[in-house]
């Protein structure tokens, strides 16, 4: 037992209750601090295989914005914990089943002669000076830059869409609405209507 | 000596556990939402494996992509769920059958 | 002149007279619509006795005049065969023509459709013109249908009487099954022989005897009897032939010129011009021959027996004609073609005489036409009355008469004739003899002699009374205008002479030379030239034969029922009133078909319409598919529950099924 596998071992524990106390936990804070703690240990997994950068990223975008988000919003929303329960091991068993089945499935599959898993030996390591962050920018910046010009907009549209939704509008706000100036009709604001151009009693005015 | 096969079958098992998730929680959209989560997860975990073992540095690249869009689509998915509650004022699955058929 | 401007004047004159008044009938007025087309008529008569002349001269002619279209190597043509046939027929229909067009002007004077009439008549001309020039079979069939739409066109005139109406439908539609079997026999000869031009048709034809077609059933029949009596089913349907003979007196609803010039003189007898024409086919198939021998005696049998019974002047005339048409198709199917081709020439006159005749007493008895109301007209009307004896005696075959020596020929020919059938024929044309006799001389003497029943009658004429006389009380018959008897007098005179004049050059004299062809064994008319001594000596012993008794009987036998003992055609048709409702009801053909046919087809097509289209294509198909698609959409809609989970179990147990199939094919 080296270093290495105890560690593998160790942190697949840890991720695996964590997953199970996510999906499991009655109050929903407790299921996202226990994503965060799967987060973490994946995160851990990853630098076990020398993908040191994408682990840092993983924590930091992921836990440190994606997780705070949820944790925001389920705080924000008043829930009501108790009727949550109702009905909740009714489909366990199917579950169990379709789950089990294919965990055993591709347990079978990949740890079997067909994948041949002895042609992928263990690599040897990178070099103490192989930095991973700079080449996933080198080949980001350069044979995946369209990708990479892509992601960016899939933020940027990510943004507007959920502020788009959410957006609440003051309501003491005047704005200018174009399309319902433009549809107006005449009808609508005039009337013409037929009145003698004198009063009949005007008489001795000034 | 961690074979490739054992990094493999953890990302199953995260999988399967991610889809009881689903299974079992009909009544917490928020909890779907993490085992959405959590699927992610489990596929970049495959991601990287392979990438170490076959010294290919695509697969990170594709993991890199995998966490912006599903950063986004979190995003995304909790202002749905944030407008959803702010008007039927209830996160139980149950009662968004609105598009019923 | 070059005979082909000639042959063109000849078609194209009346078409041109057609047009005009057809067309600018109101801007040139009646008179100016008579002129043109008289002047069309009467050029193209001229033109055809020229080519007669030409003819005569030994010029014949067999080309094509215009290629209208060529079709996959084909070529579609418009083209002349003048031949001593041809030019004969021309030369009848342009004369009897001309008199028709001159009769019409006194006729039709006050009729508010006179410019459309005489365009019509004019179109017929020139179909006529064209049936009888062609030299392929496309032509001859155009001038077939062409003279079939007149002939509608003209029975229908009067289109907003209902009868009428009925009549021309009924032509037409008895024409057409004719004319299902003209074409099948048309296409025959298109399969098997490849060209339709009757030059390379009749050179193919012996080569061509044995062979054999085969049809539906399974049943092989000899190509050429088969195209024979397909070919003859269409004279059938044109000529009345029995059964398709129904149309005919319907169509005595039509004015009476048209009776006269259709449905006596020519249109019907373009089914015995088409088989004279097509004699080197008929002669390669006595199956055919026998069969037209049958039914010519049936037709010339049974109708002349229903003219006894009719009381309308033009019905008589009518079933008269359909028993004469019986004749001369018992000819053709004794192989006396020639014979039945100068029977066609005296009939064509003295038969137009005799419905132009019976215009004009109906002119004269103010539009009435039931001879039990007339009678004693032979003071009011000396004119129409002599050339009514005239054209009588013609018809019975009084000897030195014209149809004496066509009429003779024929029954002298059948009697010789070895095909099968022929001696059945010969006693029904025998007895037909005096069934002719009894029927015209009835005719005759009710309208014309005795003692005039129309006094009595005066307070019930026709309802059809919009002369300009203005008469009410006592009928006045008086004489006909010029315009209408001097046609009459014009075709009494060939209907005298005619028959002497032309047996001789026409039957032995070799006159229609290669136009028609007999086989050597069964050519009687060979067999009667040896008999033949000159019209002289045959009229003479007319007076002797058996033909002429009969004919002599007949009409003392209307004599005596008709002028000397009136009462008793009462009683006999008492006595014998089972056979009288028998011939009344016209041997209850017309129920029969209208029951059959007409009910058959109403029938079929209500059927067809409740279950195919109202079951079938409707329910089945047009709303059974909406309500398919309908049920199958109702059954898929229940996959949209709106919950998201379950969607999403969907997706999982999707990818469930997926891994689980793929693994298991490893």
């Amino acid at each position: 037992m080296d270093f290495e596998k105890g560690a593998f071992y160790f942190f697949a524990a840890i991720l695996i209750l964590a997953a199970l106390r996510v999906i499991t936990a009655r109050n929903p804070v407790h299921a996202a601090l226990s994503l965060v703690l799967a987060f973490f240990t994946a995160a851990a997994l990853w630098l076990l295989l020398e993908a040191e950068f994408l682990a840092i990223a993983l924590v930091l975008v992921y836990v440190g914005a994606v997780m705070v988000l949820f944790l925001f919003v389920v705080m924000m929303l008043d829930i009501n914990l108790d009727r949550l329960r109702e009905g909740y091991w009714d489909y366990l068993l199917p579950a169990l089943i379709v789950a089990g089945v294919m965990v055993m499935e591709m347990a079978v599959i990949l740890g079997g002669r067909y994948f041949n898993l002895s042609a992928m030996p263990k690599p040897s390591g990178a070099a103490p000076d192989y930095s991973n962050t700079r080449e996933l920018g080198r080949i980001l910046y350069t044979e995946y830059v369209y990708a990479f010009e892509i992601a960016a907009v899939i933020l940027l549209v990510a943004i507007v869409a959920a502020i788009a939704l959410t957006l609440r509008k003051r309501k003491d706000n005047k704005y200018q609405a174009p399309s319902k100036q433009i549809s107006t009709r005449r009808a609508d604001r005039v009337r013409l209507v037929s009145m003698p151009s004198e009063k009949p009693d005007s008489g001795e005015a000034s | 000596m961690i074979p490739l096969s054992s990094y493999l079958i953890l990302g199953a098992i995260l999988f399967s556990i991610s889809i009881v998730g689903i299974f079992l929680n009909r009544k917490n959209i928020i909890i779907v939402l993490m085992a959405i989560e959590l699927m992610l997860l489990a596929v970049n975990l495959n991601f990287i494996a392979f990438s170490y073992f076959l010294q290919d540095i695509a697969g990170q690249v594709f993991v890199f992509f995998i966490l912006t869009v599903a950063a986004a689509e979190a995003a995304i998915g909790l202002a749905i769920l944030v407008v959803l509650f702010r008007n039927i004022r209830s996160i139980n699955v149950d009662d968004l059958d609105q598009l019923k058929g | 002149m070059d005979m082909m401007n000639v042959y063109l004047i000849a078609a194209l004159a009346p078409l041109a007279g057609a047009i005009v008044a057809g067309l600018f009938g109101r801007q040139i007025g009646r008179a100016g619509a008579h002129w043109v087309t008289i002047i069309g008529v009467a050029v193209s008569m001229i033109a055809s006795a020229v080519v007669f002349r030409d003819v005569m001269q030994g010029n014949l002619f067999n080309g094509t005049v215009y290629t209208w279209a060529t079709v996959a190597g084909f070529h579609l043509e418009v083209g002349f065969l003048i031949d001593q046939l041809s030019a004969t027929m021309m030369l009848v229909v342009t004369s009897v023509s001309l008199m028709v067009h001159i009769y019409t002007i006194g006729y039709m004077v006050d009729d508010p459709g006179y410019q459309r009439f005489f365009s019509y008549i004019s179109l017929f001309t020139f179909s006529m013109m064209m049936l009888v020039m062609s030299n392929n079979f496309l032509q001859l069939f155009f001038g077939w249908e062409a003279v079939g739409l007149v002939s509608y066109l003209l029975i229908g005139f009067w289109y907003t009487r209902p009868t009428a109406i009925y009549a021309n439908l009924k032509a037409f539609l008895v024409n057409r099954v004719g004319d299902f079997g003209f074409i099948l026999g048309i296409a025959l000869v298109f399969v098997y022989f490849g060209s339709l031009d009757y030059a390379e048709v009749f050179e193919l034809a012996p080569g061509k005897a044995g062979d054999l077609v085969g049809s539906a059933i399974g049943v092989q029949w000899p190509l050429l009897t088969a195209i024979c009596i397909c070919l003859f089913i269409g004279a059938m349907g044109k000529s009345a032939q029995f059964p398709l003979h129904v149309w005919l007196p319907d169509s005595m609803e039509g004015p009476t010129p048209i009776s006269a010039l259709i449905h006596a003189a020519t249109m019907v007898t373009a089914g015995i011009f088409m088989v004279a024409r097509m004699s080197p086919l008929y002669e390669l198939s006595e199956t055919a021959l026998s069969l037209i021998l049958i039914v010519g005696a049936i037709t010339a049998l049974f109708m002349g027996l229903l003219g006894i019974v009719q009381t309308d002047i033009k019905r008589v005339v009518a079933y008269s004609t359909l028993s004469q048409l019986g004749y001369m198709t018992v000819a053709l199917g004794a192989s006396a073609y020639s014979v039945a081709i100068f029977h066609l020439m005296t009939h064509a006159f003295f038969k137009a005489l005799l419905f132009l005749a019976a215009g004009s007493v109906i002119i004269g008895m103010h539009h009435e036409q039931d001879m039990r109301k007339m009678g004693g007209l032979r003071r009011r009307m000396p004119i129409t009355w002599i050339v009514s004896l005239l054209g009588s005696l013609a018809l019975i075959g009084f000897p030195f008469f014209a149809g004496f020596y066509s009429k003779d020929s024929i029954i002298e020919a059948v009697h010789l004739s070895q095909t099968p059938g022929a001696g059945l024929a010969w006693i029904a044309i025998t007895a037909g003899v005096f069934i002719t006799a009894l029927y015209t001389f009835r005719m005759y003497f009710l309208v014309f002699e005795g003692k005039p029943r129309y006094e009595a009658h005066a307070g019930t004429e026709s309802a059809h009374n919009d002369d300009a006389h203005g008469h009410h009380g006592a009928l006045d018959p008086h004489e006909s205008p010029g315009v209408v008897w001097w046609p009459l007098v014009a075709l009494a005179i060939p209907s005298v002479i005619i028959g002497a004049i032309a047996i001789e050059p026409l039957l032995y004299g070799g006159f229609f030379g290669d136009s028609i062809k007999v086989f050597a064994e069964r050519d009687v008319v060979a067999a009667l030239g040896e008999r033949f001594h000159g019209w002289l000596a045959m009229g003479l012993h007319g007076f002797v034969t058996l033909p002429f008794w009969l004919a002599i009987a007949g009409v003392a036998l209307a004599w005596f029922l008709y002028l000397q003992r009136p009462d008793l055609p009462a009683r006999i048709k008492q006595a014998l009133q089972p056979l009288y409702t028998l011939l009344d009801q016209k041997y209850y053909m017309d129920r029969f078909n209208d029951w059959f046919f007409a009910g058959g087809a109403r029938s079929l097509g209500r059927g067809l319409w409740r279950f195919g289209d109202v079951n079938i294509i409707d329910g089945l198909l047009v709303n059974g598919s909406a309500r398919l698609v309908g049920w199958f959409a109702g059954v898929a809609r229940k996959f949209q529950t709106g919950f998201v989970y379950h969607y999403a179990f969907t997706m999982i147990i999707g990818v469930f099924v997926l891994l689980t199939w793929w693994f298991l094919r490893i």
